[in-house]
Order: C-alpha cells, then sequence, then structure tokens
C-alpha cells in the first residue's frame, strides 16, 4: 500500500512538473548585439517576472550573420525565431511577401501615434505596419568644438560639403595625429554606401531614375564620388577603406578626428566620459547638404518583428509591444539613467525636458529625424522609398558590390570613372537579371 | 675562422632562434587576444597599440553575468567528441577497405569525397537547412553532430587511409593465417599498430569541429548553439566591442588549448612507436 501511494505521489509530481513546464510558452528572439539591444535582454527579467507563462531565449549575432540567419529561416519557414531584430530594409519588403505577422489590435496605452511618422512607414508596407521600433537613427555631422575654436572656425546648424572640406583642410594635421576628417569607408551597403547615397542625394543624384535605370554614369554621381574620394584621401587617417562605424568612433573618440558624419545613435557614445576623451568637446550640426538638403540625413530604424512562422505569436506580441513601449523606456530611464532610454522612435521621448538636457545630442537627433523622409529623398523624382538605401529586394546585393568599387576608388586600386563605369554595368545588369525592363 | 664544431654550435643556435621566431610568429595572435581581452575597450582600440596597461578583469565579468558560458561550453564538448567518434567508426572501416582491398576505383572514390570539401557551404545552406527543418533537427545537438560528421568524414578517411598504407599488408596477411576474423584485424592488430596516425586524426577532427562556425551559426538558436556561436554574439555593429571580444575569444579557445597541450606527449609517443616505425 505504501508503496503504490509513494509510486502515484511520485507519478503525479512528474506529471504536474511537466504541465507547468509545458504551460511555459517559449519565446527565441534573434537579435544584434549592441548597447540598447543587450539592455533590453537584461532588463528583460522584469518582463518575465510579468509574464511568468513566458520565457524568453536569446540569439545574438553580428549584425550581417543575423541577417544571412534571418533569411534562411524566414524564407523556409524554419519558425526557429518567434521575434526578430530587422530594419527599415526588411520590413516593407519582407512585410509584402506575407512573411510578418501585420502588428495590429496593439494596446490601446501602446500609444502607436507617438512613434514618429517616418519611423511607422519605413516599417510598413502598403500602410500595414510589420514592425515596432526599438530604436531609430538618422545620420549628423560631430565635430570637436575645442579644435574649430582654436582656428577661429564656426560650425554652422547645416553645412555645405564646400564648406566640410574646407574646415577638414584647416584641421587636418596628420603630423600631430590629428585628422581633418573621419567618413566611413568600409565597402557594404549598410556601410560606405549608406554615407555616399546620402552625400548623393545632396548632390541631386539618384540611384534609379523613374524607369529603374541606374543613374551612375550621371554627373552627379561622378561630382559625388569624386567630391568624397578626394576629401577622404586628402584630409582622412590613413587607410580610411577599411574603416567603418567602430574605427572612426575609435578614432573620434581617442581625439584623432576633428570632424566626423555618422549615424545620430553616436551621440550616446561620443559624450560618454568612460569611453571618450574628448566626451566635453563635441558639438552637433545637421548632416551636410550641397545642392539639395533633400535626403541630407539618413532613417534607419532597428525594428522587432514576429515571423508568421513563428508558434508563439501572441506571447511574442505580448513581449514586442513591452520592449517598445513608453513603459519600456520609464525602465531604462530608472535603472541605467534617462540618457540611454532607446532613442529616435518615439515624440514623447523628445517631449521629456529630462532627457533632453541628459543627451546634449537629443536635440540634433530629433532634428535630423524629423527632416527624414523616405518617401521624397531626391532631388529628381525616384521610383524607389528610401534615404540611404532602394527598399527593394535588389538593393542588398548591387549595393554591396557598388559600395567594393567606391572602397576600391578611395583606395586608389580604380579611377573614379572606373568604379562608376563598373557601378552603372553590374547594376543594370542585375536590375535587368530582375526584369524590372 | 670558425672551427667545425663552433660552426656546429652556430648553426644550432642558429635554427633554434629560426625555431623560437617561428613558434613566437604564430603564437602572437593568441598571445595579443589574451592581452587585449584585459584591456578597456577604449585601451583595446588605442593606436597605436598599448603593451603595457593596467590590467582590467571587467571584460570575463560582464560575460559572466550576460551569457551562460558552461552551457554553450558542454554543447561544444558534446558536439566536437559526439561527431569525432562517429566520424571515426565510419572512416576506419572505409580507410581499411581502401587501403588493403584496393580497386579500379579507390583512388578515383577519394578524390570524389575530396572534391566535396571544394563546394562553398553556403551552397547547400538552403537544402539543408530545409532538411534539418523536417527532420526536426534545427537546434539539436544530435544535428549538429551529424553535420559535422559529414564535413570532416573525407578529411578523416583520407588521413587514416595515409596511415593504412604505410603498414605492409603481411602483416595483416599473418594475422589472417592465425584465424583472426577481419574485426579482430582490425580491432587487434591494425588499430594498435596505427595509434599515433588515430590520435592525430582525432585531434585535427576535435580541433575543425570546436573552431567550425558557419554551420553551428546557422542551424542552431538557443538549445544547441556552441562556443563559436557565443562568439559571434559578442561583434557589434555600432559600439567598441574588441576587449569582451578578445576575452569571450579567450574562453572559447581556452579548452581546445588545455586538451591539446595535455594530449601532446600521448601525440608524439603514438607516432614514435609502433611495429612499422
Amino acid at each position: 500500500m505504501k508503496v503504490k501511494l509513494i509510486h502515484t505521489l511520485m507519478a503525479s509530481t512528474l506529471a504536474f512538473s511537466s504541465l507547468a513546464t509545458s504551460a511555459a510558452t517559449t519565446v527565441t528572439i534573434g537579435t544584434v548585439n549592441n548597447g540598447d539591444m543587450i539592455r533590453m535582454q537584461e532588463l528583460s527579467d522584469k518582463f518575465e517576472k510579468e509574464n511568468p507563462d513566458i520565457k524568453l531565449e536569446w540569439v545574438v549575432l553580428e549584425e550581417n550573420v543575423l541577417r544571412q540567419r534571418l533569411t534562411t529561416d524566414i524564407a523556409t519557414k524554419g519558425g526557429q525565431l518567434d521575434v526578430m531584430t530587422i530594419g527599415m530594409y526588411e520590413a516593407p519588403i519582407w512585410g509584402e511577401r506575407g512573411w510578418l505577422s501585420v502588428m495590429d489590435n496593439l494596446p490601446a496605452d501602446y500609444d502607436v501615434n507617438d512613434i514618429f511618422p517616418s519611423v511607422r512607414n519605413g516599417l510598413s508596407a502598403n500602410g500595414t505596419l510589420f514592425a515596432l521600433p526599438f530604436y531609430s537613427e538618422s545620420s549628423m555631422t560631430y565635430y570637436r568644438k575645442d579644435l574649430f575654436s582654436d582656428a577661429g572656425l564656426s560650425m554652422p546648424e547645416r553645412p555645405t560639403w564646400n564648406q566640410i572640406r574646407d574646415f577638414a583642410k584647416a584641421l587636418h594635421k596628420p603630423e600631430q595625429d590629428q585628422f581633418g576628417i573621419c567618413l566611413h569607408g568600409k565597402a557594404g551597403w549598410g556601410e560606405n554606401m549608406a554615407l555616399v547615397t546620402t552625400m548623393a542625394n545632396t548632390f541631386g543624384a539618384r540611384w534609379f531614375n523613374e524607369s529603374w535605370h541606374p543613374e551612375f554614369n550621371g554627373s552627379e554621381w561622378h561630382e559625388t564620388v569624386s567630391f568624397y574620394v578626394e576629401l577622404v584621401s586628402k584630409y582622412g587617417p590613413p587607410g580610411a577603406s577599411s574603416n567603418g562605424f567602430n574605427e572612426n568612433l575609435a578614432l573620434f573618440n581617442s581625439g584623432k578626428c576633428a570632424m566626423w558624419m555618422d549615424a545620430t545613435v553616436a551621440g550616446s557614445f561620443v559624450t560618454d566620459t568612460s569611453q571618450s576623451k574628448v566626451a566635453d568637446k563635441v558639438g552637433f550640426a545637421l548632416f551636410p547638404k550641397q545642392v539639395t538638403d533633400k535626403g541630407a540625413g539618413w532613417l534607419w530604424s532597428w525594428a522587432l518583428a514576429i515571423p508568421v512562422s513563428s508558434d508563439a505569436k501572441d506571447a511574442a506580441k505580448k513581449f514586442v509591444t513591452w520592449a517598445t513601449s513608453k513603459e519600456y523606456s520609464k525602465i531604462v530611464a530608472q535603472e541605467h539613467g534617462i540618457a540611454n532610454v532607446p532613442p529616435g522612435s518615439r515624440a514623447s521621448t523628445y517631449e521629456n525636458q529630462d532627457y533632453m538636457k541628459a543627451a546634449p545630442f537629443a536635440a540634433k537627433t530629433l532634428q535630423s529625424m524629423d527632416n527624414a523622409d523616405p518617401q521624397n529623398s531626391t532631388l529628381k523624382p525616384s521610383p524607389y522609398v528610401g534615404v540611404q538605401f532602394a527598399a527593394i529586394p535588389e538593393f542588398q546585393s548591387i549595393a554591396t558590390q557598388v559600395g567594393k568599387f567606391v572602397a576600391g576608388a578611395l583606395a586608389g586600386k580604380m579611377s573614379v570613372d572606373q568604379a562608376l563605369k563598373n557601378s552603372q554595368s553590374v547594376t543594370e545588369r542585375e536590375m535587368k537579371r530582375a526584369r524590372y525592363y | 675562422m670558425l672551427s667545425l664544431k663552433q660552426a656546429r654550435q652556430l648553426q644550432t643556435v642558429l635554427l633554434g632562434l629560426l625555431a623560437w621566431g617561428v613558434a613566437l610568429l604564430i603564437f602572437f595572435p593568441i598571445f595579443w587576444m589574451v592581452l587585449t581581452s584585459f584591456k578597456t575597450e577604449i585601451d583595446a582600440f588605442s593606436t597605436p597599440p598599448q603593451l603595457f596597461f593596467s590590467p582590467t578583469l571587467e571584460n570575463y565579468l560582464q560575460i559572466d553575468s550576460r551569457s551562460d558560458y558552461f552551457h554553450f561550453a558542454w554543447n561544444s564538448v558534446v558536439v566536437s567528441f559526439g561527431s569525432t567518434l562517429f566520424g571515426m567508426l565510419l572512416a576506419v572501416p572505409a580507410a581499411y577497405s581502401m587501403a588493403f582491398f584496393e580497386s579500379k576505383r579507390t583512388k578515383s572514390t577519394l578524390l570524389w569525397m575530396l572534391s566535396t570539401k571544394m563546394l562553398p557551404p553556403v551552397g547547400v545552406l538552403v537544402p539543408i537547412y530545409l532538411l534539418f527543418k523536417d527532420s526536426g533537427l534545427l537546434d539539436t545537438k544530435v544535428g549538429l553532430v551529424i553535420i559535422y560528421t559529414l564535413i570532416n568524414l573525407p578529411i578523416m578517411v583520407w588521413m587514416i587511409y595515409t596511415y593504412f598504407k604505410e603498414i605492409p599488408k603481411d602483416i595483416l596477411e599473418a594475422a589472417r593465417l592465425d584465424g583472426a576474423t577481419a574485426t579482430q584485424e582490425i580491432t587487434q592488430v591494425l588499430l594498435p599498430i596505427s595509434k599515433g596516425g588515430l590520435a592525430s586524426t582525432v585531434l585535427l577532427s576535435l580541433i575543425l569541429s570546436w573552431n567550425e562556425a558557419f554551420w553551428s551559426l546557422n542551424l542552431t538558436a538557443s538549445s544547441a548553439a556552441p562556443l563559436t556561436a557565443l562568439v559571434a554574439s559578442y561583434s557589434s555593429p555600432e559600439g567598441l566591442f574588441w576587449a569582451k571580444l578578445s576575452a569571450v575569444s579567450t574562453l572559447a579557445c581556452a579548452p581546445i588549448l588545455i586538451f591539446g597541450w595535455l594530449s601532446q606527449k600521448q601525440l608524439v609517443r603514438g607516432l614514435s612507436f609502433g611495429a612499422v616505425k
């Protein structure tokens, strides 16, 4: 009898424990490794405490690896990930193909209208929202106020590229380990081509004309790439063609760059005394213009989306709405300080005077985000959406190849003419292959 | 004018110096990685690079608080040893038949096996991914063991085949005359003779499986992810990460380095003993 009772008790315990295990829904999140995402990972304990029926698991990868991983999983409906960290490039394309769940029926207190309209539009396809923004960014100019003041120079609110060249020339002192300007040189569609495309917008260039023919053989692209190559070769650091965001950040933070144009998210890094030797000497200006200020400042967002192949959609949505909510911003402010609130997505962040005081770069970030318009980013009309990219599936591969030619021209391996000629023929071939004409 | 003795001594010293130079050159990246792991992010990125700095354990503490190192390390151990064991079980009989019962097609079969290594892995990513998805092998250690076995099998067969070829057939024939079965021939004669070669094959397979990154990143998520996935998670598109990446790489390399160091005596002994060598 006793033995029977023990057996029954053991069996019930086992059954209950397995029930308890199966009751918790596991949500697997694929994300990139950066400060804001890691903070989210740390703070997600609070979400799990509030939702004991949901267990979170993290897959953190490098940006390019993550992109390849997500593309494989979503295209084959692998269903390994329940939440994906994607950008403004993927959201409309994948959404339109029916690979992502629609972000509708959000809780009333979520206040979706608080998200900047440009960010909302960038994450939508045909007016349907497919991802919720975690943080967003534009681009702007960082400069050393002390060096400008010593040289008797003053930075306008939105400089022209010609002014930037003059400043770079005046402040370029390689013998003192001080370089006039640091810019993206590393090849890649999200690396040098994000900068060069944004720059090209201000020179009046566009990637494609109204009938999707590339325009690298036009005078605007020639002026842009010639200007970029001359500027960086003459007044940039040595080996600039292999410098990306992190290399330039390190150069700027160690006091070796007089100017740097890159993502607004760098504002929190260059003003952080624990990693920047020039934290109190940094000034902020808008991204430079040339013949126009249309498209002068890119727009990007890291957003959370739910693939249709996920078998935990409800739990995933609960987490995504929590991580991108105003409530989450409050938790970050309490735990990590208000300057570390995810930037660029919500208007309410910038209505908070405490945030504006704590983050000296916030005003320029807001202005840059306000100016960015992916629907209308080129001087001449263009058929594509996107400031620093064209939101078509072929762009990633084309721009990666064009980026290599531009980096080749910067490294002196080919002339600007040759780089543009190659870019034109590669782009035409790919567009023809994709049956645009 | 140097005497013959002095010339020999000089030659020994020069050769010694050359050996040390080559060894230090090969070891330098590992040394620099370990050094960088004790720097702050700002020191890790400084130009010119710093050799002297105030060391910190901050990176290791951050890794400890952010990631479950032992979960990833255990997965690496299971997958590497599992695939090596599985690979040896297949490679030894395959190499035995090819070395001692050679046919017209043996050479072309060996070349064909090696040709599978010439295809870039990304070329078969989608079909393999779909096969794994349909078989429920995604994010499982069994799935990784299967794929690593298949990846390393051609090299393992080639290596063991080369060692077996050096063994005279007469030894096996003698065993056969004494009444040994094929299994006894392999287990009681062939394997003891070629244990040095087999040990090298095992070690190479372990190292290749331990360091493999492409398939482990693409076929796992959280449950079966090995140390290569942990290392990849510390590379950042926006933000300084070299010091933390160096720390996590040091932790990822450490077990296999220690294993290689501990097994080197046995390996050398295995290579120098035997009936033939």
